[in-house]
């Protein structure tokens, strides 16, 4: 109990020297600043949004990329549960703590976005919009960030050591398991399909009727590779929240998350070329759009499928780490130039769209947000580490 | 390893079950209540005077140009055509002017063109935007989230929104006039127009209307109505000297917006049912490998157990048996040493009676 008590203790005190706090602090307090901005004056306050560019980089970054890199969350609890993968036990919690760090902080992100958000649970609660493909999606991000919390309340029971309340939840592991990957299916694949709906405005390279498919099978290796990305950046930055089983099986998560994202990438890949081949989309490939298009399926998908392959094979975990981080700057890359490149490619460039720099430091605010929340949590709570008085599940 | 496998084949999953239900949506009928009304617009009577701009502001309250968030020259004036300018929440109208291929002027009226199946309705996850049997796209403010999705939709770039307001943001686009109609009033603009070149009323007849026009001047216009079928037709409709594309209109093709989406949304079905099964499938396959793999390690420890066992009873025997031998082998040896000494002994002492008796059986003899 004593080393426990030194170890919140140091913790805290590594948190208020830590060099970067001073740019945290920073962001903060300009994003509290743009916040009030942003509700007294509007969107147009803060935004460069217009009537042909209604969404912008909160969409594009805070959902579109938010949701993906969460998808850490379902991609480790059904590896662990429902695989019966033990050595992916210990990337269980911080995987699901980030997705549900993640999911909060997207519906927090839409507050900004939306016009009237004090209505946000309308499409919920009075009038549904079955027809639409956004109602979708708040439905299952609504009903996944619930199923997320309860996940995640088994550390919060730990710490508060509520042994009854946990160990009911922990009973609804294999359940609660499956209902996140269904949600997840389906709203993943639904951000992707919220494009379906506007062929005439989107470039026939990124459009496509396999659209959904593409964004739900990009959210695996995309969750795999944040859970082998934070895994690493834990292993530098919270190694004192650690324990040593945790230490230990890091390895095997980032070799078998490395195997499984570089498989999943070449079929991503090829379903990608389908696409293209289905709606015999091949003469935009040599123009400037198509060429970005290479660019990104040859850079952020294939390259980084080959050294993910590469590192399981020289057994390297560098270079897994490294692939991990081009698969999420790739994923980045995708779901900006399906909404922002591709979405609109017709408008001259005098009509583009171009992000305020306070919209830049709202989403910069939020991830802020994300990664302080993670710190904290990791400091105070069982998630890097088993707490001894509770059995693993 | 068997199971890292099973990461892949869940992509190849889904891929199955998210394209199945793509491949029955292609054939578009076109619908519409009959009675539903409609405009006709015809370029080639359009003189761009921007009286219908400034009817509309009228009729729905809009502010005057000069306040306009970036103010613009009164309706009168009209060096505002040079610029090309699209509708926003403070113009649900706006006059545009093109310049055709073969070098003539062109005007086009633009608003809203209250799609038969409109894309924004179909989008918007509150049912704020609705398509009446009367044939207006009518919005409710109250329900809004002000998500913009409608605007994405919208293959038109319709509908516009009010990014300077914070306290109560709204969508706003051409409403048909719906209030006026519903007076037995004709739309604002059209009411307004010095020429033929808008036309109100039932969308069928009007239709007919425009059929006779290109029929009458078969040189005037392009034979083809804008609006008949684009994405499942409009109720607002073109008339057009020129190829429509060159006043600024996008080819669309036939499919009506709602069912680009069907497909996707009826796949949830099919992932909210199959998901279950498989992945509970593939946890009792998991789960049944653990416990095979237990039993076949208990099997395995018990077998060793008996081997182990029947392997020490069998040298225990062996050794028990040795021992048995030896010890028979010893009291052979024992009573053959015996019986010779007692025969000695016997003819040292009776040699002279030796002949009359024979040789008296040993006691104990072991029996095998
Ligand atoms: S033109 Fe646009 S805004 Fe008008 S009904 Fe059609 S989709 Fe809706
Ligand atoms: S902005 Fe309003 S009307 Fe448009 S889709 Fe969203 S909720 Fe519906
Ligand atoms: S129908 Fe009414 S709202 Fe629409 S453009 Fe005409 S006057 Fe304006």
């Amino acid at each position: 109990m004593n080393a426990t008590t030194d170890r919140k203790k140091t913790a805290l005190l590594e948190l208020l020297r830590t060099p970067g706090n001073i740019l945290t602090a920073f962001i903060l307090a300009l994003g509290l600043c743009i916040t009030v901005l942003r509700f007294t004056k509007g969107l147009a306050g803060v935004t460069n949004l217009n009537d042909n560019y209604p969404w912008g980089i909160w969409i594009s970054f805070d959902l579109l990329c938010g949701v993906a890199l969460a998808a850490g969350g379902y991609a480790a609890t059904t590896a662990c549960h429902l695989f019966g993968l033990k050595d992916f036990r210990t990337s269980v919690r911080p995987a699901v703590t980030s997705a549900f760090l993640g999911y909060a902080f997207v519906v927090l992100a839409l507050h900004y976005d939306v016009g009237q958000p004090w209505r946000l649970v309308y499409p919920i609660f009075l009038s549904q919009g079955t027809s639409s493909v956004l109602f979708e999606v708040g439905l299952c991000v609504f009903i996944y960030l619930s199923v997320l919390a309860l996940e995640w309340s088994i550390a919060v029971f730990e710490r508060l050591g509520w042994k009854k309340a946990r160990a009911r939840i922990v009973r609804l592991t294999i359940p609660l398991t499956v209902l996140g990957v269904i949600l997840s299916t389906m709203h993943q694949s639904s951000l992707g399909a919220l494009y379906l709906i506007a062929p005439s405005k989107m470039h026939p390279l990124w459009y496509s009727p396999f659209i959904p498919v593409f964004f739900f099978v990009s959210s695996i290796f995309a969750g795999m590779s944040m859970v082998i990305f934070e895994g690493s950046l834990a292993h530098r930055f919270l190694r004192g929240q650690m324990d040593e089983e945790h230490i230990r099986r890091g390895d095997a998560v980032v070799f078998g998350f490395g195997k499984a994202a570089s498989i999943t990438m070449l079929g991503y890949l090829l379903i990608r070329l389908y696409g293209v081949a289905l709606d015999d989309n091949w003469r935009f490939l040599p123009t400037g759009y198509g060429l970005w298009f290479i660019a990104e399926l040859a850079g952020f998908v294939a390259l980084p499928s080959f050294l993910y392959a590469l590192g399981v094979r020289e057994k390297n975990t560098r270079r897994i780490r490294f692939a991990a981080l081009l698969t999420i700057a790739g994923i980045v890359l995708n779901r900006f130039n399906v909404s922002l490149v591709a979405f609109n490619w017709q408008l001259a460039p005098e009509e583009k769209y171009f992000p305020h720099w306070m919209e830049i430091a709202v989403s910069a605010f939020i991830v802020t947000l994300i990664i302080t929340a993670y710190r904290l949590i990791c400091a105070y709570m069982p998630i890097l580490r088993d707490d001894p008085d509770f059995e693993t599940h | 390893m068997r199971r890292r496998k099973f990461l892949s084949l869940i992509s190849a999953g889904s891929l199955g079950t998210a394209l199945a239900p793509r491949t029955g949506t292609a054939a578009a009928t076109i619908s519409g209540h009959p009675e539903t009304l409609g405009v006709l617009h015809d370029s080639a009577l359009c003189i761009g005077c921007r009286k219908c701009e400034a009817a509309c502001r009228e009729v729905n309250n809009l502010p005057t140009p000069d306040k306009y968030k970036t103010p613009e020259k009164p309706f009168t004036d009209l060096s505002v055509l040079e610029r090309k300018r699209r509708t926003d929440f403070q113009r649900f109208t706006v006059v545009n002017k093109y310049r055709s291929k073969d070098g003539r002027t062109v005007f086009r009226k633009f608003q809203c063109n209250h799609c038969q199946e409109p894309a924004c309705a179909s989008a918007c996850f509150v049912r704020a935007l609705v398509k009446t049997p009367q044939g207006p796209v009518i919005y409710k403010p109250d329900l809004c989230v002000g998500c913009r999705y409608c605007m994405i939709a919208c293959p038109y770039y319709v509908p516009a929104y009010d990014y300077g307001n914070a306290g109560n943001p709204l969508v706003y686009k051409c409403t048909m006039c719906a209030p006026r109609l519903a007076r037995g009033q004709a739309p604002g603009c059209v009411e307004n127009c010095p020429t033929d070149a808008l036309a109100f009323g039932r969308r069928l007849d009007l239709l007919e209307l425009a059929r006779a026009r290109i029929a009458a001047h078969p040189g005037r216009y392009t034979p083809r109505i804008y609006g008949e079928q684009e994405m499942g037709g409009t109720n607002w409709l073109y008339l057009s000297p020129v190829p429509h594309e060159e006043l600024g209109q996008p080819r669309l093709g036939k499919i009506p917006a709602p069912e680009l989406t069907s497909g996707a949304l009826g796949a949830v079905a099919i992932v909210a049912g199959l998901w279950p099964a498989f992945l509970g499938g593939l946890y009792c396959i998991s789960r049944r490998r653990d416990k095979t793999a237990e039993q076949d390690a208990a099997l395995a420890a018990a077998t060793a157990r008996e081997t182990a066992e029947a392997e020490a009873q069998e040298t225990l025997r062996q050794a028990l048996a040795k021992a048995e031998k030896e010890k028979e082998a010893a009291i052979a040896r024992e009573v053959k040493k015996a019986r010779e000494e007692a025969a000695r002994e016997f003819e040292e002492k009776a040699a002279p009676q030796a002949k009359e008796e024979s040789t008296p059986p040993p006691a104990g003899e072991p029996s095998s």
